[in-house]
C-alpha cells in the first residue's frame, strides 16, 4: 500500500505545474501586445502583468518575501529580516538600498516602515524572469539598472525589460538563487547548502535538481500557494507525521516526507531511524560541495584596518578567497563541510536587534528547541557559523552597524566604528550606551539542501561509534549502540570472559604439568 | 556390563549444536561490533548479520524446545545430585589422577554440573538475550513512549550483560571439551554421536532388538 501512494505521489508530482520543463503554458506571453513595451522601469513592467494577473501583487504582498516581517506562532515573537539579528551583516536596518536590493519589490528605501502599498512596487520579473538577464543591481533598493553604470570597474549594462516580460513562467532554480545564493553579500557565504552550483548542479551535489536527476527546481518542493511559499527557517517543520503529501492534501511539499514518505527505505532497520533523525542529517553528508566555498567566521572586531597610506587593507588566502576586508573584518571559509548536529522540534528562536543578550560567554544568535525526550524533535544538520559582532557592553544588546550609504558615517566609506554605530543606533531608534565591545556568536543554519544520491549517505558507522570524531560524539543525552554503553558493564564483562579464559588456560596448563590423568572414560 | 559405541547424540542433536555454536560465535563477534568494542567490518553490516542470526538461533531454539519435549530429552538437564563431587573432580580431581565421579548412561547423557549449566544456559542466559533482543528489535513498537529513551539504556544493558555472561559460558564449555579421554574425545563425540556407554545385556538387547539408538 504504501509503495502504490508513493508511486501516487510521484505521479500527482510530475502532474502538478512549477516541475520545470514538464508543464507548458497555454499563454505564449511574448505574442502579448502589452508586453511589447517600451518600460521605463520595473513597476512599469509589474502594472502590464497586473493587467491579467489582477490578484498577483496582493497575493505576494502578504508573504514573507514582502513583508520581511513573521510571528512565530509557537513562540509568539515576532520576526523577519528587519528585526532579527544574524552574524553576517548583522542587521538590514541603516543599510536598505543594499541589504533591500533582495526584497521581492521595488524601493523599499526603510525597512523601519512596512513595505511599500503599490502594487506595482512588487517585483514579478525577479522570480518570473526566465530570459537569464533580468536581475536587481546591488545597491538600488530592488530596483534593476535602468542606465549603463560603472560597477567594479566595469560598465555594466541595464536588462532588457521587453525581453524579460516576454519570457516570463515558472520560476527556476536561478530565480530563487539570485537572492537565496547570494545570501550574506555573496555567492554561497550564508547558508552552506544553497549557492550558485545549484543552478546546473551534478547528480552528487543535488540528486532532486541535477538534469541527470530529478531536475527539480526550488518550488517542486517549496510549493506556492496563492504566492505564498511553504517551508521557512523561521518556523521549520523538522518532523512530517502527515507524510506524504496527496493531491488532496494542503500542496504544502516542502519536507522530504511530502513525496518520500516516513518509511521510505527498503530496510526496516533503517525506518527504524526516521522518528528520531531527520532524513537531511543521513542524506546530506557534508554541505557547500558544489566547488564554492561558505564562510564559517566572520570576525568583526578586526574590521577598520588600513595601511601606512591610508588605505583600506584587503589581503586573499592562497585559494582566491577574501581571508581580511578592511570593511568586514576576518573570515574563515569551509567546503565540504561536515554539518553540525543538534536536536530539534522546530522551535527557533532568533535574537532579535534591541533585545537583551547574556554576554556572560559565546552567544547563541538563534536557539535550537528540542532535545531527545521530545516526540517532536529529531537530529538536524546544521551550518554553525561562528564570528564576532558589535554590541553594547552596559545595555547588554547588539548593535547595528550601518555599513553602507552615502554619507558620512557608512562604514565601508569611512571605517570608523564609533560613527558607523551611532549612525545605526540613531537610525533604528534604539539606546546605545557609546560603548561598544565584541561578542562572540554562533547561528545555525538548517542544511536541507544539497541531498546527496543515496549510494552517498552517511555511513551507519560514522554516527554509531565511540570514537572521539562520530558525528554525534558531541551530542549525548541518549542511548545509541556502537557509542553508549556502561564502563562499569563492560569492565564486569570483559573481567568474567579474560578471567575466564585465563582460568582455563592455568587449568589447563596445570593437568600437563601434573599429568594427573583422570580415569574417566 | 559392557562398554559399547552407542550414537547418544543423534542428529538432530548435533545439528542444534553446532548450527547453534555457529549463530552464537557470529552472533557474538557481529554484537562486540555493534557494542563498539571492534571495527572489524561495518557497524550496518553487522547490525544485519546480527538482527539474522538472531532470528535463526530463535528459530532454531524453537525447534530445539519442541524436540526435548516431544523426545523427553527435557529431562536430562534436571537438577542432579552429586554435584559437589563433579566440581571437586575438576577443581582438584583431574589434576591428580583421580577417577570421574560419574559414569555417564544412556538415561544420564550429562554429569550433575552440565546439567546445572545447560539448565541455566537454557533458562537464563538464553531467556535474558532472546527476551532483551526481541525488545530491541521492536524498538519502533514502542520508541514513541515517552520511556522509550530510558528503557533502552535498560534494555541495551541487559542485552550486553548476557551476552558477556554467554561468552563467559562458551570459553569455559570449550575448554571442557578438552577433558576428556583425549583432548578431543568429546568433540569427536559431538561430530559422530558415539560415545562408549556401559550398557547392561538388558539395555544391550533392548537397542539391539528395537533400534532405538544405534550401537557400533
Amino acid at each position: 500500500m504504501r509503495k502504490i501512494l508513493h508511486a501516487l505521489g510521484m505521479v500527482a508530482l510530475l502532474c502538478l505545474p512549477g516541475g520545470a520543463a514538464w508543464a507548458s503554458s497555454t499563454a505564449d506571453h511574448s505574442k502579448f501586445e502589452s508586453l511589447k513595451g517600451p518600460f521605463a522601469s520595473g513597476p512599469e513592467v509589474t502594472k502590464a502583468c497586473l493587467a491579467c494577473h489582477t490578484e498577483a501583487s496582493h497575493q505576494v504582498m502578504k508573504s514573507v518575501h514582502w513583508t520581511w516581517d513573521i510571528t512565530n506562532p509557537q513562540t509568539g515573537k515576532r520576526l523577519g529580516k528587519a528585526r532579527t539579528a544574524n552574524s553576517f551583516c548583522g542587521s538590514p536596518v541603516s543599510n536598505e538600498p543594499r541589504c533591500t536590493s533582495c526584497h521581492a519589490g521595488y524601493g523599499w528605501t526603510d525597512v523601519r516602515q512596512p513595505a511599500p502599498t503599490d502594487p506595482n512596487a512588487v517585483d514579478c520579473l525577479v522570480c518570473h524572469d526566465r530570459s537569464g538577464q533580468y536581475s536587481k543591481v546591488a545597491t538600488d533598493a530592488g530596483h534593476p539598472l535602468y542606465e549603463p553604470r560603472m560597477i567594479g570597474g566595469k560598465l555594466k549594462q541595464p536588462p532588457d525589460l521587453i525581453k524579460a516580460a516576454q519570457s516570463v513562467g515558472d520560476p527556476g532554480r536561478d530565480n530563487c538563487g539570485a537572492c537565496h545564493f547570494n545570501g550574506g553579500g555573496g555567492d554561497a557565504v550564508k547558508h552552506g547548502d544553497l549557492d550558485s552550483s545549484l543552478k546546473k548542479p551534478s547528480r552528487e551535489l543535488d540528486v532532486h535538481m541535477s538534469a541527470d536527476g530529478a531536475n527539480m527546481t526550488c518550488a517542486t518542493c517549496h510549493t506556492f500557494n496563492d504566492h505564498i511559499p511553504s517551508g521557512s527557517r523561521y518556523m521549520t517543520q523538522a518532523k512530517d507525521p502527515h507524510g506524504l503529501d496527496l493531491p488532496k492534501d494542503d500542496h504544502n511539499r516542502a519536507t522530504c516526507e511530502s513525496c518520500h514518505g516516513d518509511t521510505p527505505h527498503q530496510q526496516a532497520k533503517l525506518n527504524d531511524h526516521t522518528d528520531k533523525v531527520a532524513c537531511q542529517t543521513c542524506h546530506i553528508p557534508e554541505f557547500a560541495r558544489g566547488g564554492i566555498a561558505t564562510k564559517t567566521w566572520w570576525d568583526w572586531s578586526t574590521a577598520g584596518r588600513k595601511d601606512a597610506d591610508g588605505k583600506p587593507i584587503f589581503i586573499k588566502d592562497e585559494h582566491g578567497h577574501l581571508s581580511y576586508s578592511a570593511e568586514k573584518g576576518d573570515f574563515r571559509y569551509g567546503e565540504n563541510v561536515r554539518p553540525t548536529y543538534r536536536w530539534y522540534n522546530g522551535i527557533i528562536d532568533p535574537i532579535n536587534m534591541g533585545e537583551n543578550i547574556d554576554d556572560s560567554g559565546i552567544l547563541v544568535l538563534n536557539t535550537l528547541h528540542g532535545g531527545p525526550d521530545d516526540p517532536k524533535a529529531r537530529i538536524w544538520p546544521f551550518k554553525e557559523m561562528r564570528g564576532k559582532q558589535p554590541y553594547d557592553p552596559e545595555l547588554k544588546t547588539l548593535l547595528i552597524n550601518h555599513v553602507f550609504g552615502q554619507d558620512d558615517s557608512a562604514f565601508w566609506t569611512h571605517f570608523d566604528i564609533q560613527k558607523a554605530i551611532k549612525f545605526g543606533m540613531e537610525y533604528a531608534g534604539m539606546p546605545w550606551s557609546g560603548k561598544i565591545d565584541f561578542i562572540e556568536t554562533r547561528m545555525y543554519w538548517p542544511i536541507t539542501h544539497m541531498v546527496a544520491p543515496k549510494e552517498q549517505a552517511v555511513k551507519c558507522g560514522e554516527c554509531h561509534t565511540g570514537s572521539a570524531d562520530g558525528r554525534l560524539a558531541d551530542l549525548p543525552g541518549f542511548y545509541m549502540p556502537g557509542r553508549d554503553g556502561s564502563k562499569l558493564l563492560d569492565i564486569l564483562g570483559f573481567l568474567a570472559l579474560g578471567g575466564a579464559i585465563a582460568g582455563v588456560i592455568v587449568h589447563g596448563l596445570l593437568r600437563i604439568v601434573l599429568k594427573g590423568k583422570s580415569r574417566h572414560e | 556390563m559392557n562398554k559399547r559405541e552407542v550414537m547418544i547424540y543423534t542428529r538432530y542433536e548435533r545439528f542444534w549444536h553446532w548450527s547453534q555454536a555457529i549463530l552464537i560465535f557470529t552472533l557474538f563477534f557481529t554484537g562486540l561490533r555493534v557494542h563498539g568494542s571492534h571495527e572489524l567490518i561495518p557497524f550496518g553490516l553487522a547490525v544485519n548479520i546480527h538482527t539474522w542470526a538472531a532470528i535463526a538461533l530463535m528459530v532454531l531454539w524453537v525447534f530445539t524446545t519442541f524436540w526435548n519435549f516431544t523426545t523427553g530429552q527435557w529431562r536430562q538437564y534436571l537438577f542432579k545430585k552429586g554435584i559437589m563431587k563433579v566440581i571437586r573432580f575438576y577443581a582438584y580431581g583431574i589434576l591428580v589422577g583421580e577417577p570421574h565421579p560419574y559414569k555417564k548412561s544412556l538415561q544420564r547423557k550429562q554429569n550433575a554440573l552440565q546439567s546445572l549449566a545447560y539448565m541455566t544456559f537454557m533458562t537464563l542466559i538464553g531467556p535474558a538475550l532472546w527476551l532483551t533482543g526481541i525488545l530491541y528489535l521492536l524498538y519502533n513498537l514502542w520508541s514513541h513512549f515517552s520511556w522509550s529513551g530510558e528503557a533502552l539504556w535498560v534494555v541495551a544493558l541487559l542485552h550486553t550483560a548476557a551476552a558477556f555472561a554467554m561468552g563467559t559460558f562458551v570459553v569455559i564449555h570449550v575448554y571442557m571439551t578438552t577433558t576428556g579421554k583425549t583432548p578431543l574425545h568429546y568433540v569427536k563425540t559431538m561430530i559422530t554421536g558415539y560415545d562408549a556407554v556401559e550398557l547392561s545385556e538388558v539395555e544391550e538387547a533392548y537397542l539391539k532388538e528395537t533400534k532405538a539408538a544405534d550401537i557400533r
